[in-house]
């Protein structure tokens, strides 16, 4: 960032419908492989849709003890685990840090809804005595960073952000400006969402918004192509290490991106509609590129929001043809949504670990089922195929119901 | 079941410890682990178990296993 100390991401942690653990996850997305299915994790009797992407194979006793597994909601479980696998990779040693100057900022945009329905069905049947005392601390967003707080004894700033689908890159967005005013040295920072039940997911089907492609799953997750219809609802969380730059030196801890541009900006427009041309995510990118003192020319590789409805993917398009001009058709632009779903309040997170990848490896991974061209979406999605370019500079969107958006910018150190 | 091995089942649920743990000397916040939030919950699932209404102020004596294991015994009796 132009302004302000500077910020490097020292740590990843994620899981994805794909996998647990950012080695799983990108192997997944290089190989271009489906993580999307039919829903086990509930009944879809009733609903239009039954396509989503689940996590299947998470224990949460490998990370919290059996009784904190009962007394908090899965949202939480996902946000610890990732948190801890961030802690690992970033080698950050608490003991060695001034607990003060670590801070948690962990979003969600749903927050712990399987706990609401399943106290709420236990109010009805046997009336409010038989509440449980922990449907409050498990129903709300901000238990998530304060569960990783007093599992990792961080004693700085620590709050939560909801955003619908903005949450995560707004959140590592806000703890970059922790870092770089000042106040904090090293933040966990991302976001988690464990939606996947009957009423979160009846909640998207009323709104006409989940893909009904049920009779191909794997196919349902189509952003950019002509035969998109709808986003797949996944689950899972991401988790970075931030660090001012000084700082990760100093314990020579592994500098795997710097975050050098964010944007926030809102459509004011619609509750759930894009604003008309993308007009406010086309400002959010702008906005980004101002605070990293970059010009269009300077971005590798967009890693779009891209999540695969009609209206988002033609509009994020227009968006990135009016900021980036004649660059639009020359710079790639995938989404991570393709492979593993819609994540929600963990997507930004999730897909800036994949903007690292990217870095990293010289790997871009490409956007899958993409089969028919649509007119209104006519940039180079890296249709299908993972392709080797050598990207030192990665813009990626997030763009939330309420017209919230996010953009991040991350560059190699 | 006799009410003691309901009331051991009980705590090892909800509170996570081993049975071994489980003196009837036992505190539920000193020696088991529980906070105030436990112990709220721990109430309310001997009411469930038990079919039984625990006032607060009764509630709120139960500190130990034989204590609560005492407690139900006299309430479900007879």
């Amino acid at each position: 960032m132009k302004n302000g100390r500077r910020v490097v991401i020292t740590g990843l942690g994620v899981l994805a419908p794909n996998g647990i653990g950012v080695d799983r996850f990108w192997d997944g997305l290089v190989n271009g492989r489906s993580a999307t299915g039919t829903v086990t994790a509930f009944k879809t009797d009733g609903m239009n849709s039954t396509v989503d992407a689940e996590i299947k194979d998470f224990d949460p006793t490998q990370w919290l003890s059996v009784k904190d597994v009962r007394r908090t909601d899965r949202f939480v479980h996902l946000a610890v685990a990732a948190a801890m696998m961030a802690v690992q990779n970033a080698g950050l040693d608490m003991n060695a840090e001034d607990p003060n100057r670590v801070g948690v900022l962990i979003g969600s945009g749903i927050g712990g809804i399987q706990t609401i329905c399943v106290e709420h069905a236990r109010m009805i049947e046997q009336g409010p005595r038989r509440i449980s005392p922990f449907l409050i601390p498990m129903l709300i967003i901000n238990m998530a960073s304060g569960q990783v707080s007093i599992m990792l004894n961080a004693k700085g700033p620590n709050f939560s952000i909801a955003t619908a689908c903005a949450t995560a890159s707004h959140s590592i967005g806000e703890a970059t400006g922790l870092i770089a005013g000042g106040e904090a040295d090293v933040m966990v920072a991302g976001g988690s969402e464990a939606a996947l039940n009957a009423l979160g997911f009846g909640g998207f089907c009323a709104m006409k918004a989940l893909s009904t492609r049920n009779d191909a799953p794997e196919k349902a997750s189509r952003p950019f192509d002509l035969g998109r219809d709808g986003f797949v609802m996944g689950e899972g969380a991401g988790i970075v290490i931030l660090e001012e730059y000084g700082h990760a030196k100093k314990r020579g801890a592994p500098m795997q991106a710097e975050i050098v541009g964010y944007g926030a900006t809102a459509d004011a427009y619609h509750m759930t509609a894009p604003s008309p041309c993308g007009e406010g995510g086309a400002r959010c990118m702008l906005t980004a590129l101002q605070s990293a003192g970059m010009n269009p020319e300077d971005i590798g590789y967009i890693n779009a929001h891209g999540t695969s409805t009609p209206l988002n993917d033609k509009l994020e398009t227009e968006a990135i043809k009016a900021v980036f001009g004649e660059r639009a058709y020359t710079v790639p632009v995938s989404s991570t949504k393709s492979m593993v779903g819609h994540l929600l309040g963990a997507a930004g997170a999730v897909e800036i670990i994949a903007g690292v990848k990217t870095i990293q490896t010289g790997v871009i991974h490409p956007t899958i089922n993409y089969e028919t061209p649509d007119p209104e979406c006519d940039l180079d999605y890296v249709p299908n195929t993972a392709r080797e370019a050598k990207v030192d500079t990665v813009l990626s969107n997030s763009l939330g119901f309420g017209g919230h958006n996010a953009t991040l910018i991350i560059k190699r150190v | 079941m006799a009410v003691e091995d309901k009331v051991r089942d009980i705590i090892v649920k909800l509170l996570g410890v081993n049975p071994e743990e489980i003196t009837s000397d036992a505190k539920f916040q000193e020696d088991l682990g529980a906070d105030s939030l436990d112990a709220a919950q721990l109430a309310m699932e001997f009411e469930q178990e038990f079919n039984i209404d625990i006032p607060e102020e009764d509630a709120n004596q139960l500190t130990t296993v034989s204590q609560a294991v005492e407690y139900l015994t006299k309430r479900t009796a007879g």
